[in-house]
């Protein structure tokens, strides 16, 4: 605290407060004593501070800045260059700092000012730097707003809202209270994201996958092309290395973390890909081309007589038209209603009730017989 | 993860302060209040970011090159912005976040400004350049018209006559509810509303709802009900509810994907799942219709219902012809 104060008596010398008279609560405002210089000063600068000095510094200059350039002139990086110890601790402190705003996103760019420096340089190009301008009318905004709202995990949750403060920096006036009258919530898997950047960095990715049918997970090697939500369910699309095929995923099933092995750029999502339709397909959802009849007990059976394409009351019960594309799904469907349904037709749907029924009543015998272990 | 907490502030107050100077350049006289408000920070947080701002700037850092502004009152204007005068790009993860939750507000049904949505999706996906081209499809299910038709209701503040289909007793009713919400949740619409009947808030499924009256009576949904919580799914079984435990084939395994399951425990080949059901009549339809691979193991009465259940079905097959109208209710 102390320091800062006097860095800003430094700055104006004996000068007042920015707020010239309104200190910050609590604080108290220290003069610079005299004899302090701006460099003793510096040293104690907070590493944000420091940061942001050499964010503005990397933005101002044309020409790569090596280490030993910026050191000299961003306050912060002050050393003795031919003590060892120093020098390597200015090091580590300057490698700390550039990966701190890598990982902030700063494009750092790397370089040589001319052909005859052995030392890479440094700048960040403003066009790169800056968030072009957007300009979003009113209800777009609004859009955005209730968009950046949208998660409930975590990490996207914080990825939405650190976004939407670089719009409100951008002068954009997001209200944050905008409504739809329709709330959408989604929550995503944890291997969402990491299988995301790999799909778009066209990275092999390895991840240990388990359907519930086995039981212990198999480890998988794919070529990752997108990732896709469909019926509320979120699953990845791409290229099966050990089958050889494309297949999908759900992400649910994934277990452990995905990583990533091998150079980005590694491979080429087929050119019309539909991330949609091969998940559709391989949900194996079919046309209720096929149509069974089957008799319901008068008012039971409310949830067929929903989905039932006909319905019409006869001496032995309603009979209810239903469409269906497998015979076996259906009559699962079916035995679930009971004595409340019977088929009449198709056989292959009779039947297979009847088979299930069947069984079902041998294992329910089985185990009363056995007092519930089979 | 690895990184200390102290890290973590550090590199969020940085992004803060790298955002801070081109927000006030956009808002010239910007009250401080506001601002922190609109950042989301303390007032007092504010101001020790801008005074930390006011000492960085240019090489040189003589008063001309440090960043300046100027204060009038509780008003704050910056007059010199050392060269930070646009907020850094978005990131992959921000870009990702909010290009894909544009996208999937674009496919919820039943919202009515898409067009806004669709400009302002494509708009973040031009600035964010090539980290948008995000490989990620969003297809939700759903009637529109439906969900639209139940939004409006929800606006128009009038209570709904409704005929709902209720799966866990396998009857649709009529009821009368006050709707006060209209909600998304893993790709399904619902409108949660105070049930007259039940005397209680409810979810329905908006699939699931027949039809759909709006009445002349205002909605009044009763001062003290607060929406539910859905961040942990809709369906949450209440600790009162009946338990069943069924002995689970491989092949019906996935049901533990498809309900919240209170325990499920290997045995052999097979699996042991306990979960809460609303009703027992339910539990006999999911077990029926599941199949020779999964029986019960409790309760008893459960268990008990299935074979009865069974023995009345085949016994109607087994006469040609007989009326299944002649087989009495069953299981009740």
């Amino acid at each position: 605290m102390r320091a800062r104060y006097r860095l800003r008596a430094v700055r104006h010398g004996q000068g007042p407060s920015p707020y010239s008279g309104a200190p910050v609560a609590g604080a108290a405002w220290v003069p610079a004593s005299a004899g302090t210089t701006a460099s003793v000063l510096r040293v104690s600068r907070s590493r944000t501070e420091r940061l942001v000095n050499l964010v503005i510094c990397l933005l101002s200059t044309r020409r790569f800045l090596t280490a030993a350039q910026i050191a000299a002139t961003v306050p912060g990086y002050e050393h003795d260059a031919d003590d060892p110890r120093d020098h390597e601790a200015f090091q580590r402190k300057f490698e700390r700092d550039k990966a701190e705003l890598r990982e902030l996103g700063v494009p750092l760019e790397t370089g040589t000012a001319s052909a005859f420096d052995t030392e890479p340089g440094y700048r960040i190009a403003h066009r790169e730097y800056a968030l072009p301008d957007i300009r979003l009318e009113p209800d777009e905004t609004a859009a955005v707003g209730i968009a950046a709202r949208l998660w409930q995990h975590a990490g996207l949750a914080a990825a939405a809202s650190s976004g939407l403060a670089k719009l409100r920096a951008g002068g954009i006036d997001v209200d944050s209270r905008a409504t739809l009258a329709l709330e959408p919530v989604v929550t995503v898997d944890p291997a969402f994201a990491p299988l995301t950047t790999a799909a778009r960095e066209r990275r092999e990715v390895r991840f240990d996958y388990r359907v519930p049918a086995e039981d212990v997970a198999t480890s998988r090697r794919l070529q990752p092309w997108g990732v896709a939500c469909w019926r509320g369910r979120w699953y990845v699309v791409g290229h099966d290395l050990d089958r050889d095929a494309t297949r999908c995923f759900r992400l649910s099933r994934v277990t452990g973390a995905v990583r990533c092995v091998g150079p980005a750029g590694a491979y080429a999502p087929p050119a019309d890909l539909d991330l949609i339709s091969h998940v559709a397909r391989w949900s194996g959802e079919r046309e209720p081309a096929a149509r069974a009849v089957v008799l319901a007990v008068p008012g039971r059976a409310a949830g067929l007589r929903r989905w039932a394409l006909h319905s019409e009351p006869g001496r032995h019960g309603d009979r209810l038209v239903l469409p269906y594309s497998d015979a076996e799904a259906l009559a699962g469907q079916l035995v679930g209603y009971g004595a409340d349904v019977q088929v009449l037709e198709p056989p292959e749907v009779r039947d297979a009730v009847i088979q299930r029924l069947k069984e079902i009543a041998v294992r329910h015998d089985e185990l009363a017989a056995t007092g519930g272990r089979l | 993860m690895s990184r200390p907490n102290g890290s973590r502030a550090s590199a969020d107050r940085l992004a803060r302060l790298l955002n801070l100077v081109p927000y006030l350049l956009a808002r010239p006289g910007i009250e401080i209040a506001e601002a922190a408000g609109d950042l989301g920070v303390t007032e007092r947080q504010l101001r020790e970011d801008l005074e930390l701002l006011w000492v960085c700037g240019l090489p040189g850092y003589g008063p001309g090159d440090l960043i300046d502004m100027a204060f009038d009152g509780d008003r704050v204007t910056i007059t010199y912005d050392a060269g930070i005068d646009r907020p850094l790009r978005l990131t992959q993860d921000e870009a990702l976040a909010l290009v894909v939750a544009l996208r999937l507000l674009a496919e919820t049904p039943g919202v009515d400004n898409r067009d806004a949505v669709e400009g302002a999706l494509a708009k973040i996906e031009d600035a964010a350049g090539d980290l948008a081209g995000a490989p990620v499809a969003v297809r939700l299910p759903g009637d529109g018209d439906r969900v639209h038709r139940l939004r409006a209701a929800v606006q128009s503040g009038r209570a709904l006559r409704i005929t709902y289909y209720t799966a866990a007793r396998d009857e649709t009713t009529e009821r009368t509810v006050d709707p006060l919400r209209v909600l998304m949740v893993g790709g399904r619409a619902y409108l949660e509303a105070w049930c007259r009947r039940a005397e209680g808030m409810r979810m329905f499924r908006a699939d699931r709802i027949d039809e759909c009256l709006e009445l002349d009576e205002p909605a009044t949904v009763p001062p003290h009900v607060r929406p539910q919580d859905v961040s942990a799914g809709v369906f949450r079984p209440a600790p009162d509810l009946p338990l069943i435990t069924l002995r689970v084939g491989r092949g019906a395994r996935w049901i533990t994907e498809y309900y919240p399951c209170e325990q499920v425990r290997p045995d052999g080949d097979q699996w042991l799942v306990s979960l809460r059901v609303t009703d027992l009549a339910w539990a006999r339809r999911l077990v029926l219709g599941l199949g020779p691979g999964v029986t019960v193991v409790s309760p008893a009465e459960l268990a008990e219902e299935v074979r009865a259940q069974v023995a009345l079905a085949l016994d109607a097959y087994s006469r040609p012809g007989a009326a299944a109208a002649a087989a009495p209710a069953a299981g009740q």
